[in-house]
């Protein structure tokens, strides 16, 4: 009897907790975003050198888009000029001199139009930023104004080392 | 030994019992079991339904408040000055505060009113007045800042304000006070002779948003204290209750409520509209301000108006009417048919219901119960609906859920009353704490009600929460109203005094609101556009300091140079393009405020040194790890001093010769 009675409790019990978990716990879940991968471990490093983004492939030309270097120095000044010098010296953000033989041109452009992800999650990037300590401001450049500044930014390899494109080879 | 199980067992039937109710109904009911904080509860990360705009009252400002949480989600700088974000303090921003009295950096705002097409919220703009020194401002809903005020001129308490008809063509504002027009040194005693009331008529540009002065139409000098536009079949028409027909001067306590009955003006603004195109207003001389910030500069610019149009309904006929309304009314609000029109007799003990087309009727008939100053006064039985019998103590405003049923407050019993609009029905009753003033619904005075909930803005607050000495926050109260009878779900604190709000679907306000100023369209004069641009110049004692800010500096950060008896004006650009990264800047024995730079935005802080030295200056908004690195200093010499005016960042000093 005593146990028939305890079993019966427990029955009942549990269907009391579920219908009053299942009740909330629909709301809870209808309610609730997934939550932000704030602590969870990095995400396995991608093995493109070309890093992460919409640009895939870069055609790049000899000689200078002459009408993209204008137009591609004025971006520098008004948006990258406060944290990136020219020449090799780290400021904020690392010097621009030899860039286009360190970096894939996919990766240069990636990296400025797509901030965000490639810190958060491009190797290369991210070991950047460890050094660097001050996370790059996501400047809203377009992929065009992007392509301009490359350009911009092989002229400057040119004439500030010598030689350039190195690394899209 | 058998009867505990029994006892055990029922508890547990009883249990499940009510576990299955509460699952499978989700309506008000359960709120009296105790749902109440689920019904308002907004997880982390999860937002409100709808946005709130309350006016601030004496705060002059408004704030947002997201619905049902009842968290405050911003405060909107209006009227007043808010040293928090430097508007107002900013050489930018002073112009917004200009008015025929000079700079006034306060005011009380009382009444919030979307912009609508076609009867419904169209969530592009929101209009509020200004009651002491009259102005109406624009707050634009993209950046939710104020980009515009208008003054309105030869009123007084511009309380009967900015009312809006159904396509944003008008925002219909009375004078709470009527005063000389034009001003003059009168005796007070000789008000029935020298005191004119305007209602005014001001064009919103529906493209721009733009408000314009049109037409004032000259009434008797009575107080119009609140006011609504027809909507659907009553469109083209505005209701104003009025009181003080007894136009008494002094202890208007006991002296404005003596009569009986006040009077409800009827406007038909169409045809005020024709005589003003017809050029059949007179046009007099006056002074007010038109203030405007210029999106792409950020800058306001103010403008002095000279002439205004007066429209004299002795002269043009068939443009205004009175009606009689019971006893010092208040608010005058119209159900979304168009048809009913509410009059809330503040002193009376029932209230008077209008019809429409009754109204319509009764002008057709001339069926008039005599004329104020050529004004008819239509006879009171002929335009009535009904009469709402005993609902409350002291009605004050109402709204409505789409559905047939109002919610009116009553101040003095400190009660919300819904009933049928139709039928003049009470159907449920639910006391407030304590004596609410107005009340919002989700677009309850629009067409279409989004219904839900009811929010009542309460005049006093007590003991609702932990006491702050005598002086309390006002308190807001949270009603679902989906259910036939209204739960009382949430308590929340406000700031000011929150005279009206309206409440809008987030749908129609979060998509368009605007994340960053792009800096390829900043054209501000005195904007550096990059580091490169950053730079100090001198004309005479003034000295300009293009400065610039980004993660984590400012350029420059070391200047020399700057003498006694100089002006300093710190221009400084954000360059940052991305959202929530705003910079701040303060300067030690700034004697004004701070400036908060929006991405891709400059601002400007005058500055006077008060004495030689060293001073610091950095940005106040904590914006990435090397926040506290973001400073620097402005080297202040004796007037006359050989210092040589130098500007630079990291040692890379330029000056006048340098930089040439």
């Amino acid at each position: 009897m005593r146990i028939k009675f305890f079993l019966l409790t427990l029955t009942m019990l549990a269907l009391v907790c579920w219908l009053a978990v299942s009740c909330s716990g629909n709301d809870a879940a209808s309610s609730q975003t997934p939550a932000a991968p704030a602590a969870a471990p990095p995400p396995p490093p991608p093995a493109s050198p070309k890093g992460i983004g919409e640009v895939k492939n870069v055609t790049l030309t000899d000689p200078f888009e002459e009408s993209m270097l204008a137009s591609g120095k004025a971006i520098y000044d008004m948006k990258c000029s406060a944290c990136h010098k020219l020449t090799d010296q780290r400021v904020v953000g690392p010097g621009w001199a030899g860039v286009t033989n360190r970096r894939r041109p996919e990766w240069v452009m990636n990296m400025v139009t797509n901030v965000d992800v490639m810190l958060d999650e491009d190797p290369q990037a991210r070991k950047l930023l460890e050094e660097c300590l001050t996370r790059m401001p996501n400047q809203r450049v377009s992929i065009g104004d992007a392509r301009a500044l490359l350009e911009f930014m092989r002229k400057n390899d040119m004439e500030q080392v010598g030689s350039k494109d190195e690394a899209a080879i | 030994m058998m009867k505990a199980p029994f006892h055990v067992y029922s508890v547990l039937l009883l249990a499940l019992a009510v576990s299955l109710t509460s699952c499978s109904q989700q309506n008000a009911t359960t709120v009296l079991e105790g749902n109440a904080a689920e019904l308002t509860y907004v997880a982390p990360g999860e937002y409100d339904e709808f946005y709130a705009f309350m006016s601030g009252g004496y705060s002059g400002q408004i704030t947002a408040y997201g619905l049902p949480s009842g968290r405050l989600l911003k405060e909107i700088p209006v009227f007043s000055v808010y040293p928090e974000n430097g508007y107002g303090f900013s050489e930018e921003s002073k112009p917004m505060f200009n008015t025929s009295y000079g700079f006034v950096p306060w005011d009380d705002s009382h009444h919030i009113e979307l912009s609508q097409t076609d009867g419904e919220f169209d969530g592009r703009w929101l209009f509020v007045n200004g009651n002491n020194t009259p102005r109406i401002a624009r707050v634009d809903l993209t950046t939710f800042e104020t980009v515009e005020i208008l003054e309105i001129p030869d009123v007084a308490g511009l309380h009967c304000a900015p009312f809006i008809t159904e396509n944003s063509e008008y925002l219909v504002s009375g004078t709470r006070f009527s005063v000389p027009i034009p001003q003059a040194d009168v005796p007070i005693t000789s008000f029935k002779e020298n005191f004119k009331g305007l209602i005014n008529y001001v064009a919103v540009d529906q493209e721009s948003g733009e408000m314009s002065l049109a037409f004032q139409i000259e009434m008797p000098g009575f107080n119009y204290d609140l006011a609504r536009n027809g909507k659907g079949k009553s469109h083209g028409w505005s209701f104003l209750t009025t009181y003080n027909s007894e136009q008494a001067h002094t202890l208007l306590e006991v002296n404005a409520s003596q009569k009986d009955k006040d009077l409800l003006a009827i406007i038909d603004w169409k045809k005020a509209e024709e005589y003003f195109k017809a050029g059949r207003g007179t046009e007099r001389t006056t002074s007010y301000y038109h203030n405007q910030l210029d999106e792409s500069s950020g800058i306001a610019a103010s403008t002095e108006m000279t002439t205004t149009t007066i429209l004299d309904p002795a002269e043009l006929p068939d443009m205004v009417y009175f009606i009689p309304v019971p006893k010092s009314p208040h608010g005058c609000d119209i159900d979304p048919t168009g048809e009913y029109i509410v009059g809330n007799g503040k002193l009376s003990a029932d209230m008077s219901i209008y019809s429409f087309d009754k109204l319509m009727a009764t002008i057709e008939a001339k069926d008039f119960d005599g004329d104020i100053n050529g004004i008819p006064i239509l006879n009171y039985e002929s335009g009535l609906h009904g009469i709402l019998k005993k609902p409350g103590l002291g009605p004050l405003h109402t709204e409505f859920d789409g559905k047939g049923n109002a919610y009116t407050t009553f101040f003095i019993s400190s009660e919300v009353v819904k009933w049928d609009v139709e039928k003049l029905e009470i159907l449920d009753r639910q006391s407030t704490f304590y004596s609410p003033g107005h009340l919002t619904i989700p677009g309850g005075e629009t067409k279409k009600p989004f219904g839900k909930y009811l929010v009542a803005m309460n005049k006093i607050t007590k003991d609702r929460y932990l006491p702050t000495g005598p002086e309390l926050a006002h308190s807001a109260q949270l009603f679902d109203i989906t259910g036939d009878k209204m739960k009382l779900i949430l308590d929340f604190p406000t700031k000011g005094e929150p005279h009206y709000a309206q409440a809008i679907p987030a749908s129609m306000i979060q998509p368009n609101s605007k994340k960053f100023y792009a800096i390829e369209e900043n054209t501000h004069p005195y904007a550096s556009l990059g580091e490169g641009q950053a730079k100090v110049t001198r004309e005479g004692n003034q000295v300009h300091v293009y400065m610039t800010a980004i993660r984590s500096h400012l350029a420059p950060d070391n200047i020399e140079g700057i003498q006694m008896g100089d002006e300093v004006y710190f221009h400084l650009t954000n360059l940052e393009q991305d959202w929530d990264v705003p910079h701040g800047f303060a300067v030690q024995g700034a004697n004004n405020a701070e400036l908060l730079v929006m991405p891709g935005q400059t601002k400007t802080l005058k500055w006077e040194p008060f004495r030689p030295g060293v001073f610091a200056f950095y940005c106040t908004d904590f914006c990435s790890a090397l926040h506290q690195e973001m400073s620097g200093y402005v080297r202040v010499s004796p007037k006359g001093s050989d210092v040589e005016l130098v500007w630079g960042l990291n040692d890379e000093n330029k000056s006048a010769q340098t930089s040439r």
